[in-house]
C-alpha cells in the first residue's frame, strides 16, 4: 500500500506528500523521540502526537514512509516547510493513535 | 591511513535546527555509497549525541572521520559534564527539564541508543569542564 492509498482509504488529511508513491511496509507508534530513533524501521508509517519540528529530523534519519499525526494534532509552524524540503510525507488523522494503528494493521 | 573528515559546530541555542549535522552526515554517507544499515547506525548514534550536546551542554563540536574500515564520531562539549556515567548510561535515566520533555526528549534512551548502534563507545567527562564521546562503527 502506498502512502496515498492509505490516506485515501481512511480519509486522513494530506498535509504534504513530496514522495506519494512511497510504500508502507510496517508501522510504529511513539512520542518519545529517542524510543522512536531506536525502534522505527525504514519504510514504516510513524504514528505520533508530537508536532514540533524535531519530528522531521527524526524522520529524515530513520526514513519512515510517512508520519501520521494522530488525535487531530496539527503541526507546529515551520514543520510543513521542513517536511516538504526533506521529502517527508506528512498526514494527519482525527482518530486516536490506537485507531490509526488498527487502520494500518488492517492494510498490511 | 587515509581518512575523510567532516567537522560541525553544534549550536546550543537552536532547537529548531538540532540534528542538522546528523542529517548532513547521513546524506554524505549515502553519496559515499555506504549500506543503509551502516548509515542508520551512524546517523542515529550521532543524532542522539548531537541532541544531548544541545539539550545538556549548550552545544559543542562534532567530527566524523571516515576511514576505509570504520567510521568514527567524536562529540566534544564544554558543558557541565556527567557526574555519574554508569547512571547516565541506564535506560530511562534523564535530567532533561520539563520544557525539553514536552518536545519529546528526555526518555533517557539517547546514550543507550548510542551504545547499541555503535561497535565501540568511550565517554570522558569532567564535572564543570565538559564531555567528549568517541563512537566507532566498523564498516
Ligand atoms: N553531553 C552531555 N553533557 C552533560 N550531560 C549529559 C550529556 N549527555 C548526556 N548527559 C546526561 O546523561 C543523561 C542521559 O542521557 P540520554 O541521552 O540517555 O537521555 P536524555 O538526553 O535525558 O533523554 P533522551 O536522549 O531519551 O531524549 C542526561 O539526562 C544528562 O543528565
Ligand atoms: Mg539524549
Amino acid at each position: 500500500m502506498t502512502v496515498k492509498e492509505l490516506a485515501n482509504a481512511f480519509d486522513y488529511e494530506i498535509l504534504c506528500l513530496p514522495d506519494e508513491a512511497r510504500e508502507i511496509r510496517g508501522g510504529y507508534a511513539g512520542d518519545l523521540l529517542s524510543w522512536v530513533m531506536g525502534k522505527l524501521d525504514a519504510d514504516s508509517a510513524w504514528v505520533t502526537i508530537m508536532s514540533n519540528v524535531n519530528i522531521i529530523a527524526v524522520a529524515t534519519l530513520t526514513d519512515p514512509s510517512c508520519i501520521i499525526l494522530s488525535e487531530g494534532v496539527s503541526p507546529d509552524e515551520g514543520v510543513l516547510a521542513r517536511a516538504e524540503q526533506q521529502g517527508i510525507n506528512l498526514l494527519s488523522a482525527k482518530k486516536t493513535t490506537f485507531e490509526v494503528c488498527a487502520d494500518l494493521a488492517s492494510m498490511l | 591511513m587515509d581518512k575523510v573528515n567532516f567537522h560541525f559546530e553544534i549550536d546550543g541555542e537552536n532547537f529548531t535546527s538540532a540534528g542538522e549535522a546528523s542529517v548532513r552526515i547521513k546524506k554524505m554517507l549515502r553519496e559515499m555509497g555506504f549500506t543503509p544499515e551502516i548509515i542508520r547506525r551512524v546517523s542515529v548514534a550521532m543524532y542522539e549525541g548531537e541532541i544531548n550536546m544541545v539539550i545538556h551542554a549548550n552545544g559543542g563540536e562534532a567530527d566524523v572521520n571516515v576511514f576505509c574500515d570504520r567510521i568514527e564520531i567524536i562529540l566534544a562539549d564544554r558543558g557541565p559534564g556527567i557526574p555519574n556515567i554508569d547512571l547516565a548510561m541506564q535506560e530511562g535515566y534523564s535530567t532533561a527539564p520539563d520544557n525539553i520533555r514536552s518536545l519529546g526528549f528526555g526518555a533517557g534512551m539517547g546514550l543507550p541508543n548510542m551504545k547499541r548502534y555503535t561497535d565501540d563507545m568511550k565517554i570522558e567527562s569532567e564535572v564543570g569542564k565538559g564531555t567528549t564521546i568517541v563512537m566507532t562503527v566498523n564498516v
